[in-house]
């Protein structure tokens, strides 16, 4: 009975979600409306953050369960596209949605090493590690790490890579749902504090996951993606079409890249130093780089010559690359899927889903920044009267929250690129007040930003809970316990996890734990090659993954100290002493999981060589795993 | 051990494993370390380097997966150690 509900269940959920994208775009449609019959555009946003939240929250409860299997696979059953499309939610963080267009407008080419960097990686996910993975069985990635190699020791090691990655990332994703929340739920009758926005968010992460775990998350997911897509999309198409840009953005955008290259040149691209931005009060890091606040540097299409560029650039790519194929909560995503076949094929259809925003990101880019610089265009900014584009509405508040500050560098009254400065993460909240589309715009996209940032979060609260619960109670602790002790306890560290990055977050204390950057190069460090030569290498021993997961993350948790971090906040947990420029062959802070996975390589081929190989049933084990026929390694249910 | 037709299967899978590699590290690296020569030629308008990293090497990335997956459905398949009928496991 039950087994026949749960296939209709899935035979009716392109039906049922086909229903929820019209809901919501019917939504949409009726905001409009409103806001048309005069409804503030406050209010407006207050619907759009709690309708969608409501919507999550609502699955989050229909979809609990008392299954191990459920709780923890979500019944491996999740069909391909839809694993797709959750693994998109899943990978998309906050920072992917509000700060990544945003990074593109100020960084130009070399920040979108960061594009190859968090696409590419699926490719080694897909040939290397998911098919493998899945056949495993395994409910967690130290579950993988604990059948194939033996010992809790080694389980033990996995955990604390996967802890010590996934916290560095779950962090940056309360702030952003934090301060999504705090914008929607303020007015000016009842402000909230930012720290109640992270309550906020956080209560509403976990009732998407606590009640039905991984089966929860996956369908809440499914429908965070689609709204994070929709609210990416549609200002983009909109204001394309507005100015005539081209009907499909994404290959009609040529002559606008080659139009700021030309705008870049008759205004002129200035570097301050560091002595004229502190002057100015522009916050900066020890190389004189503007921090919070940003001006555009560099080109936007050029590539700038000379091989450290060059290696910075494909640095920087491969160490997020490397990192993506061995962060826990994205792997685990692949243990939902009915086979190995569909495993793989879930990993095409996720970088297919993930393409869909991150092509569009540069594109978004480029339409904000001519929207602001070409002088043919209503909305520029760039080279009129200062005293005028401060009486623009949306500069006006920005400029109240200190988002956007206007330094009149030359007195000359007339705004220069170089004396524009934004913070990042305002480029993709702004570009529809910007481009003067209607208010409800704007809150379709602080839907979407929290989508991002909730979904993100929920996949790895999930990870760091079931590691534990999984890993450490139920098979180090206490193996027989009970269905339901297992589900109390995986429940009750949801809660603890939860709640202990919240606190984290709004004491924040957020700058110890550094940029999300650190989650790859953490996770690539520690088990990069533990999981690979653990499939792919028969001769890989206990001794050497062990001695892989601990010298690699060891490894790259030193170079990280040795080289520090050029920003104050970060310096008392780097020593009292002030950041000094070391690197080896520029491999900065960004880039620790290069000498860490090195380290972790040599360490885990040099040790298991000198060690015994292991037994006959551990090499039978890895044939098996290799062909997808079968039944799994593991059963845990 | 390993049967014949599964150290066969598993010959097999590693060359393509090699192939998509290469093909990813092609796209994720090597025309990278050329983006300032590429962008004097232009495809669609953009100029070729900055095309690469905004559109072009992503949508390789998307296309290999798929390519390599059906390959290695059909060695799967060949060796008779496909899983893509099964109900329940």
């Amino acid at each position: 009975m039950a087994e026949k509900t749960s296939k209709q269940f899935i035979a009716s959920l392109p039906k049922i979600y086909g229903i929820y994208t019209g809901g919501f775009l019917a939504f949409i449609i009726l905001m409009s409306f409103l806001e048309k019959a005069g409804i503030s555009g406050r209010n407006i946003g207050l619907m759009f953050v709690g309708f969608t939240i409501l919507i999550y929250a609502l699955i989050g409860w229909l979809s609990r369960t008392t299954e191990v299997d459920e709780y923890y696979l979500a019944g491996k059953k999740v069909p391909t596209v839809f694993n797709g499309m959750a693994t998109a939610a899943d990978w998309m963080s906050g920072a992917s949605f509000v700060a990544m267009a945003g990074g593109i407008y100020f960084g130009g080419y070399t920040y979108m090493a960061f594009l190859i960097g968090w696409t590419g990686g699926y490719v080694l996910v897909s040939t290397l590690m998911a098919p493998y993975l899945r056949k495993f069985g395994c409910y967690t990635v130290p579950d993988f790490i604990g059948a194939r190699y033996g010992g809790n020791f080694a389980r033990f090691c996995a955990v604390l890579v996967l802890l010590v990655a996934s916290f560095t990332y779950v962090t940056a994703q309360i702030t952003a749902t934090g301060s999504i929340a705090q914008k929607a739920l303020s007015t000016e009758a009842f402000p909230v504090t930012f720290a109640f926005g992270c309550y906020v968010g956080l209560i509403t992460i976990l009732i998407c996951s606590m009640l039905g775990g991984m089966r929860s998350v996956t369908w809440s997911q499914v429908a965070q993606y689609i709204v994070l897509i929709i609210a990416y999309l549609i200002p983009l198409f909109w204001i394309s079409w507005k100015y005539n840009f081209g009907i499909f953005p994404h290959v009609m955008l040529g002559d606008e890249v080659q139009r700021l290259a030309a705008l870049e040149q008759q205004f002129g691209l200035v570097r301050h130093t560091k002595e004229v931005l502190t002057e100015a009060k522009i916050p900066n890091d020890a190389l004189g780089n503007a921090t919070s606040l940003k001006y555009i540097v560099g080109g936007h299409s050029a590539v700038p010559a000379g091989h450290e560029v060059a290696w910075r650039y494909i640095s920087l790519a491969i160490c997020m690359m490397v990192g993506t194929a061995s962060l826990p909560h994205i792997l685990m995503r692949y243990f939902t899927t009915p086979s190995v076949t569909a495993a793989r094929r879930s990993v095409g259809w996720s970088l297919f889903f993930i393409g869909l925003l991150y092509l569009s990101a540069p594109m978004l880019a480029t339409v904000s920044k001519i929207s602001l610089m070409d002088p043919n265009l209503p909305t520029a900014i760039i080279g009129k009267k200062i005293s005028d584009v401060m009486q623009i509405g949306w500069v006006k508040n920005w400029i109240a929250v200190k988002q956007v500050v206007i330094v009149d560098f030359n007195k000359d009254g007339i705004l220069q690129l170089s004396e524009w400065f934004m913070n990042e993460d305002v480029v993709v909240l702004a570009t529809p007040e910007i481009a003067g589309l209607p208010y409800v715009i704007s809150g379709l996209v602080a839907a979407g930003g929290l989508a991002a940032a909730m979904s993100t979060a929920d996949g790895l609260i999930l990870a760091m809970a079931n590691a534990i619960s999984h890993d450490i109670y139920y098979k180090m602790i206490d193996p027989k316990a009970s269905v339901r002790n297992r589900l109390i306890v995986a429940r009750v560290l949801l809660v603890i996890l939860g709640f202990a990055a919240a606190w984290i977050t709004t004491k924040g204390l957020t700058g110890i734990l550094g940029a999300v950057a650190w989650a790859f190069d953490f996770a690539m460090s520690g088990l990069f090659f533990p999981l690979v030569l653990g499939i792919w290498w028969k001769r890989a021993t206990r001794s050497g993954a062990i001695a892989g997961m601990l010298c690699g993350l060891i490894a790259g948790f030193a170079y990280l100290v040795w080289v520090g971090v050029p920003n104050k906040d970060i310096t008392f947990f780097m020593g009292a002493t002030p950041w000094k420029d070391i690197h080896w062959l520029f491999v900065d802070n960004l880039r620790f999981g290069i000498p860490g996975a090195l380290v972790s390589l040599i360490a885990m081929v040099t040790v298991s060589l000198i060690t015994k190989p292991e037994s006959k049933a551990v090499q039978d084990m890895v044939d098996e795993v290799r062909i997808p026929s079968g039944k799994t390694i593991i059963r845990n249910a | 051990m390993a049967s014949p037709k599964q150290e066969a299967h598993w010959q097999a899978t590693k060359r393509l494993m090699i192939i998509t590699l290469v093909i990813w590290f092609f796209f994720s690296t090597v025309i990278f370390m050329f983006a300032h020569d590429l962008n004097n030629a232009s495809f669609l308008g953009y100029k070729l380097g900055y095309y690469m990293t905004a559109q072009g090497s992503m949508l390789a990335f998307i296309i290999l997966i798929f390519w390599s997956n059906n390959r290695q459905e059909k060695i799967d398949r060949e060796f008779g150690f496909s899983d893509e009928d099964r109900e329940e496991d």
